[in-house]
């Protein structure tokens, strides 16, 4: 089972039950703005502590409510590729991506190239196009040799063209590594091959 | 100038300097409580450390006086290690610093404030320690605040009057500061000249001082969205 999720989470006033139990590789939360797909994200990187539950992702109990499970986030070891990037304002793109320390500078240029982000290495994230920003955050990400790999919305805002680029080039670089992706729009999951959960 | 004002300059850097040093890592965490935590008592801390701001300076120093007494709490702690700070340039950097907090927690707090906690998040999940997200994302964000505090609390810790006078008076080449040695010239006829000096130099050093802070600012700024 690569994603067994039964938690409660809450959101603003009222608790909501999050269940997603999968055998794909690949999963797709599918649903519309609002519905409590970032706020499932957060739960599962440890950003945002379930009232209860229990979260296994590729047979690793991140958290169980029960058992007093609850690994901080940099133990879970899953790559959050998040909504607004995120990336560090005071690092240029050669140090975003190595952040994590887990891969030397020949790792990050092969990455660079791979997401075609090499030219940029030198540049600041200010200095970068949403696109950009997207690609390093993914690159960043992966360069943390995560475990899993965990994206919100990465096409937001981003034209057809770009997004179609985007998403074939999460699709080459995920490879077997497990995927959850946040996004309202199922021709996005049919794309990556992923189970769809509607939330 | 004569040696004894150019020992009251020296006294003024070293107290400032102190006050400024020591005074920076407690303004810090004590920022850090204020916008990053909620506690019971947060207020009461709010109050506290600005509590210097808006108590007569001499009223500080007085508390300070009975707090650092062979008597008083501090005053006993630090004789379990043989410390006096009583009279001693020491003390006027307590008194300088204590003066200073609250003007350096202000820009440290704001910075801490409008600092992305989401970047922080961003770290830790990347494997980062907490210690690590501090050092390499929360510090460096953080680091226009820093230098305001820095620039405010020595330019506040170098004028610095009220509070030292009564806490470790007035010792020349000990604990008589600038603005002391610029009262006690004031109380003597004809010494106004030096007095004169004394207050040009004041202004020129906190002045230098504000300059360098802005150059720090614009290059900590430079790289910023």
């Amino acid at each position: 089972m690569s994603f067994d999720i039964a938690m409660t989470i809450q959101r603003g006033d009222f608790a909501r039950d999050i269940a997603i139990a999968s055998t794909a590789a690949r999963v797709a939360l599918v649903g519309p703005s609002g519905g409590g797909k970032t706020s499932t994200l957060l739960a599962i990187a440890g950003l945002v502590r379930p009232n209860a539950g229990r979260i296994d992702i590729g047979g690793r109990r991140l958290f169980d409510s029960k058992a007093g499970i609850d690994l901080a986030p940099r133990e879970r070891r899953l790559g959050v590729v998040f909504q607004e990037g995120r990336l560090f304002p005071h690092l240029d793109v050669r140090a975003n991506l190595g952040y994590a320390g887990r891969a030397d500078a020949a790792a990050v240029d092969a990455m660079a190239a791979a997401l075609g982000i090499a030219p940029l290495l030198a540049r600041w994230p200010r200095h970068l196009s949403g696109g950009e920003a997207r690609r390093v955050a993914l690159g960043r990400a992966l360069l943390a040799r995560p475990a899993a790999l965990l994206l919100d919305e990465p096409l937001a805002h981003l034209d057809p063209v770009r997004s179609a680029a985007l998403l074939a080039l999460i699709d080459r670089v995920a490879g077997d590594l497990p995927l959850l992706y946040i996004t309202h729009d199922h021709a996005e999951a049919r794309t990556l091959n992923a189970e769809i959960v509607a939330l | 100038m004569t040696p004894i004002e150019w020992q009251a300059i020296a006294v003024s850097l070293r107290v400032a300097g102190l006050a400024t040093l020591v005074g920076l890592p407690i303004a810090f965490g004590l920022a850090w409580l204020l916008a990053r935590r909620a506690f019971p008592g947060h207020a009461l801390l709010d109050a506290l450390v600005n509590l210097p701001l808006v108590l007569p300076p001499v009223v500080t120093g007085y508390l300070l006086l009975i707090a650092f007494g062979r008597d008083g709490w501090a005053g006993q702690a630090l004789g379990w290690f043989g410390i006096s700070v009583l009279f001693r340039w020491t003390g006027a950097a307590i008194a300088a610093g204590v003066m200073a907090l609250p003007l350096m927690v202000a820009p440290l707090r704001q910075a801490l404030e409008a600092g992305d906690e989401r970047l922080e998040q961003a770290a830790a999940s990347l494997g980062a320690s907490p210690w690590r997200v501090f050092a390499t994302v929360t510090l460096p964000l953080a680091r226009p605040g820093v230098i305001a505090a820095a620039v405010l609390g020595f330019a506040k810790a170098l004028g610095e009057f009220g509070a030292t006078a009564i806490f470790v008076s007035a010792i020349p080449g000990e604990t008589e500061t600038l603005p002391l040695a610029i009262n006690a010239l004031l109380q003597v006829p004809g010494q106004e000249p030096a007095a004169a000096r004394l207050a040009g130099l004041a202004i020129v050093i906190a002045f230098a001082a504000l300059l360098a802070g802005q150059y720090w600012q614009r290059r900590a700024q430079r790289h910023r969205a």
